[in-house]
């Protein structure tokens, strides 16, 4: 009876130590080195394997991240949260980088942009861009068709009342596959804190661009002339502003003539000098390319809210935090 | 001269006529994950060779010197069980330590080959058929040798799939599985091959 009993747990059992002494053995003789930082690397990501970060999945960003070859905040998908997960497991300052979002770069919607035929083919844009390049007069414009919102898996792109497609800034992870979709080539990648886009790529002349479209960049260079900053620049026919260097003054597109240029002006702020931090050292005064600051030496200074276009070359100037955006 | 016979006929019969994936049905979790390249396929299949070849030498001493030996036959499925788990997890380190990619690319599958039932079904029918220690070995080389034909056989198709014109609603797994039909009926056509 005890041996019924005890001759099973003797013999599993020595079998397990066996094998077990064994295990422990050849765990020591291939142990493999892993920096433990990388597992929890991974599990910080979204895991969505996209590759939107040019790695192998997300367990290639982590094991690059950990190497210090790929940027903390490199995971598009993540965004800030995660590049801050990130920065507290490997110990570094987030450098914050502006999120990119795509931006369909076309206003010549129905009421601006007339059509040359009637198009009732296959609901698909690069369908209809194979017949005489689309419907719309302007051979450049989005042709509101879908195609990039069936190709977005966030749901962040549709076709807006006046058939143009438009992007959801909330939703847009920067996977850039509506930037791949769209025929016209009309979608781009722009920080998601610019609030001044050319909204036209039509590189036809302008005389062309007139008869096709209400609101197309007829080329004029106004737009050049009038920025301060050097960051529009006329090519090919077409405005392209230098998102590194725009400051979001917004004069280009108060100058536009046909009005090619969106700007955010309800996101306007006025710069703002507070009195009692004020040591009337002039630096702000002298920065400002708009003389939207007056004031004497030693004085209190004041922005003159008409002439100020919100571009805080103030704010970066001033070494007392005196000036706020309101 | 006769013995070498039936060593090559178990060779063969293991093989072909009873392909342990595709006659016996056995080992198709692996069977279906692994097989979306060829050169994952073939990692794999090494690895279940290794597992299978090893398992079937180690349950037969098992078996015979521990087991039958003692009266426990009752325990052959637990003790088949200790003795492959402990295999893989070896398996499992050495492949981690020889090629990372493999063994990020065979994934979960690795440690599943534990309770795959084709390396304790071969376990099982080696005893069953009262092989002797040299024909469990081919018997075990065979099973598995022929678990990777299937893999691989599979991977190739797969891999044109991929890149042929599906009907949309049978694109991944569906197609996959008749595919995985379609193969097993083209196995039964070893069924006569050996009485």
């Amino acid at each position: 009876m005890i041996k019924d009993i005890l001759m099973p747990i003797i013999s599993l059992g020595g079998m397990s130590i066996l094998f077990g002494a064994g295990l422990a053995f050849a765990s020591q003789k291939f142990a493999v080195d892993s920096d433990p930082r990388e597992e929890e690397v991974r599990e910080a990501l979204p895991g969505a394997n996209c590759g939107a970060c040019g790695y192998p999945g997300c367990d290639g960003f982590a094991a690059a991240v950990v190497a210090g070859e790929a940027p903390i905040a490199g995971c598009p998908v993540g965004g800030a949260s995660v590049a801050q997960k990130l920065g507290e497991i490997m110990g570094v300052e987030v450098d914050t980088i502006d999120r990119q979002v795509a931006k369909v770069l076309c206003a010549g919607d129905c009421d601006n942009a007339p059509l040359k035929y009637q198009y009732q083919g296959i609901e698909d844009c690069v369908a209809a861009a194979m017949l005489a390049d689309g419907p719309k007069e302007c051979s450049y414009g989005c042709l509101g068709l879908g195609t990039c919102v069936r190709a977005c898996p966030f749901d962040a792109i549709y076709i807006n009342d006046k058939g143009i497609a438009e992007v959801d800034v909330d939703k847009c992870t920067s996977c850039e596959k509506c930037v791949a979709a769209c025929p016209k080539n009309l979608i781009e990648m722009i920080p998601v804190s610019s609030l001044v886009q050319v909204m036209c790529k039509s590189e036809d002349k302008g005389k062309e661009v007139r008869t096709a479209c209400k609101v197309g960049c007829i080329g004029c260079r106004i737009c050049e002339k009038a920025c301060l900053f050097d960051a529009i620049k006329v090519e090919d026919n077409v405005a392209r502003i230098d998102y590194d260097k725009c400051v979001n003054c917004m004069v280009c597109a108060e100058k536009c003539p046909t009005k090619s240029i969106y700007a955010d002006f309800d996101s306007r702020k006025v710069a703002f000098i507070e009195e009692d931090k004020c040591t009337g050292c002039t630096a702000c005064k002298r920065a400002c390319k708009f003389d939207a600051i007056e004031g004497n030496v030693r004085e209190v200074h004041t922005v003159i809210e008409d002439k100020c276009t919100g571009c805080q070359e103030c704010v970066k100037k001033c070494r007392f935090d005196a000036i706020i955006m309101k | 001269m006769e013995y070498v016979g039936k060593l090559f006929m178990i060779l063969l019969s293991t093989l072909l006529v009873n392909n342990f994936v595709l006659s016996r049905f056995l080992g198709i979790c692996p069977f279906l994950g692994v097989s979306k390249k060829v050169s994952t396929a073939l990692g794999m299949g090494a690895a279940v060779t290794f597992v299978m070849a090893l398992a079937s030498l180690i349950t037969y001493i098992v078996q015979y010197a521990i087991l039958e030996t003692l009266g426990l036959g009752y325990l052959q499925t637990i003790a088949f069980i200790l003795v492959i788990a402990a295999l893989v997890q070896f398996v499992e380190m050495v492949i981690q330590k020889t090629s990372p990619t493999l063994y990020q690319a065979l994934g979960v599958y690795l440690p599943l080959i534990t309770t795959n039932c084709a390396v304790l079904g071969v376990a099982i029918i080696n005893i069953q058929e009262k092989y002797d220690l040299l024909q469990t070995l081919i018997n075990g080389t065979g099973a598995a040798l022929g678990f990777t034909l299937a893999l691989v056989l599979m991977a190739g198709i797969r891999e044109r799939l991929e890149l042929s014109d599906i009907p949309e609603p049978l694109k991944g797994f569906p197609i996959t599985l008749i595919t995985a039909g379609l193969m097993s009926v083209a196995f039964l056509g070893f069924q006569g091959l050996i009485k």
